[in-house]
């Protein structure tokens, strides 16, 4: 049993690239549910229509890396408008299931064999990575012995957690103004906020547009990061993982899901690190019997699940938030 | 708008509205169903309202007076609410056209008509129970700069504005005995507390035109003298006020004009007085013993009253 690998195993995937995606994702899903109660289960499909965004005029049309960026950044735009206008009129139930089937859609059909020419299917798109991996500054990955990252990680942590702090910024200063306070309203109440003269629909549209682009921002990184997008990458557990992170950190606080994505990282990579050495080896501490090596990597899932049990029931509200102002009530 | 103003606001588009002259044009109508009123601020003809097979709502014809306060009785089921709701655009007639001020309502949504100036509370109170009080009023304010999505980000923009709204709502918590809450999460309000925080956010649109979905439901009778005052106020700075009301006593107390609805349709109108002393409104409502002494009634309010509440759970 080593410790300290372990450690270095949590505090590197907690810090580095791994935790960015899941907190970019989770920033825009606080847009959505802890700020204006939209339940967006479809945060995958935001992510990979960015993803795709940014590849297939690279690759494909062999337009230049800024025009990928551009449409990176316009697909959520385009999705957000698409999919709010037929929904966004009716129950928050009907948005749930619309963006949960849109995100699966989305990832089939970029992975279908019948679109492999623009899309790439199920092996995806690659090459069109390298004018960001050319930016990088440094020379070397680095090592603090307790957590590493290799030299395309460390640049990918850099412009990732400058993305994420700017995008906290934004949430910040959007949601301590009167725009954010009508938002919040909405999550209590829309039939009260449109008696007061608001136009409810424009403004949950805009929240769909913010968060989206916030998920578009966490599926852009990812392609950048990996340098490949593939279509498995933006299933359905992504969009629940970042789901964990806010509640862990705290919905409707503005550090909750960066808090949470950094702990749900370290939990779920200690863990995976702790059971892996535990079953591993001639003579392994958790005997053969009960976990074997290929079922120590699921327990974290089942580990972590529970763990965000225990933390509903004991601390709804999350780390950050305020017992009093959380968006799930017990009731 | 006027900060310096201590009583909130006074409605500024249309002027001073008489409220002694509007009362005396009232005494010359006839206590019709659907007459027609001298100066009326809101007209509605061939309103229908279709629940399946049931008309929950057909109002041949309706209109309500500029500057005093109507009452709308009538008993549970005879569409009162839905009424409320078609006029303010939260439900939509099968029917009928109505205007608000000469404009007319028709496909108008709901928000667009609060901005016209005619603003709404409900049978179930709507406060935002998980925003302080002061922000629920400072939610009520309209054309706030801070509300458009690029703006928000500069407080320089919309500061100024905000502390103006917030000089507004204070005025407004003050006058409504909640200023002491003014930190405290509107959810943890009391029943009565709700009401006047929900009349007083709408007082925040600075409406023209009120309406107020049974005010007294679930009041304790403590509050209801002071409940019946800011209503009697609301009328003398200018405002037009239609309530929807099972308390007698109240409509008897405060209101100038009353109209009386039965199964969907307006059955009786007239000044207080005269709509208590009609029979069909009697038999259709009040039951035989309406005027006399409040003491021997005890029974047959809290009756009415749990048949209110009742109603109130059953509606959404």
């Amino acid at each position: 049993m080593d410790l300290f690998e372990i450690l270095r195993a949590a505090l590197s995937q907690a810090l580095g690239p791994q935790a960015i995606v899941l907190a970019l994702a989770a920033i825009g899903l606080n847009v959505h549910f802890g700020y204006t109660g939209l339940l967006n289960f479809g945060q995958a499909g935001f992510m990979s229509v960015a993803a795709y965004g940014l590849a297939v005029p690279i690759v494909i049309m062999d337009l230049p890396f800024v025009a990928g960026l551009v449409m990176a950044l316009l697909m959520p735009v385009v999705l957000a408008v698409v999919l709010g206008f037929p929904t966004l009129r009716l129950r928050a139930d009907y948005l749930a299931i619309a963006t949960i089937a849109t995100a699966e859609i989305l990832r089939l059909v970029f992975g279908s064999v019948e679109m492999r020419d623009i899309f790439g299917g199920s092996n995806g798109l690659t090459g069109y990575a390298r004018p960001f991996q050319d930016l990088n500054p440094y020379g070397s990955g680095i090592d603090l012995g307790i957590f590493a990252l290799s030299r395309n990680d460390l640049w990918a942590a850099t412009v990732g957690w400058i993305l994420v702090a700017l995008c906290s910024l934004l949430v910040w200063a959007l949601m301590r103004s009167p725009w954010g306070r009508v938002l919040r309203s909405i999550r209590e109440d829309e039939q009260a906020v449109r008696s007061l003269g608001k136009n409810v629909f424009a403004y949950k549209m805009q929240a769909l547009v913010l968060g989206g682009v916030f998920g578009g921002l966490a599926g852009l990184f990812l392609a950048l990061r990996q340098a490949s997008v593939v279509p498995s990458d933006y299933g359905t557990n992504i969009t629940f993982f970042a789901y964990t992170a806010l509640l862990i950190g705290g919905a409707a606080r503005v550090l909750g899901p960066v808090v949470g994505a950094i702990i749900f990282w370290f939990l779920l990579s200690g863990l995976g690190a702790l059971f892996s050495q535990a079953t591993s080896g001639a003579n392994p501490l958790i005997p053969e019997v009960i976990m074997s090596n290929q079922q120590a990597s699921l327990v974290r899932f089942i580990l972590v699940g529970l763990a965000l049990m225990l933390l509903m029931i004991f601390r709804p509200q999350g780390i950050f938030g305020d017992r009093r102002e959380i968006a799930i009530d017990g009731r | 708008m006027a900060a310096e103003n201590t009583t909130g606001t006074t409605p500024g588009s249309t002027g001073a509205v008489d409220v002694g002259a509007a009362r005396a044009a009232l005494r010359e109508v006839p206590n019709d169903p659907g007459a027609p009123k001298p100066d009326p601020i809101l007209v509605g003809s061939g309103l229908v309202r279709r629940f399946g097979g049931l008309k929950a709502v057909d109002v041949g014809h309706i209109e309500i007076q500029r500057g005093v306060i109507t009452a709308l009785i009538g008993p549970n089921g005879a569409g009162k609410t839905t009424l409320f709701n078609l006029l303010t655009g939260f439900d939509e007639p099968d029917e009928g056209d109505w205007s608000f001020n000469g404009s007319s309502l028709r496909k108008v949504a709901s928000y667009k008509v609060a901005r016209m100036g005619m603003v709404r509370t409900f049978q179930l109170t709507k406060v935002l129970a998980k925003l302080t009080v002061i922000e629920n009023m400072r939610l009520g304010a309209t054309g706030q700069k801070g509300e458009r999505f690029w703006s928000a980000v500069f407080p320089s923009i919309w500061r100024k504005q905000e502390d103006e709204n917030t000089v507004r709502a204070d005025a407004l918590l003050d006058r409504f005995l909640l200023a002491k809450k003014r930190e405290d999460f509107a959810g943890s309000l009391s029943g009565g507390q709700r009401k006047l925080l929900e009349m007083a956010r709408a007082l925040m649109v600075d409406p023209e035109m009120i309406m107020l979905d049974e005010p007294m439901a679930g009041v304790n009778p403590a509050l209801k003298q002071s409940l019946l005052g800011h209503v009697k106020s609301l009328r003398d700075e200018g405002r037009t006020v239609l309530f929807v009301e099972h308390d007698m006593d109240m409509v008897r107390d405060i209101s100038d004009w009353v109209i009386v609805m039965a199964q969907g349709s307006i059955v009786a109108e007239g000044t207080p007085d005269a709509v208590m002393a009609d029979p069909r409104v009697i038999d259709a409502y009040l039951g035989a013993h309406h005027d006399t002494d409040l003491s021997e009634l005890d029974e047959e309010k809290i009756e009415a009253e749990a048949m209110a509440e009742l109603e109130g759970k059953d509606k959404p």
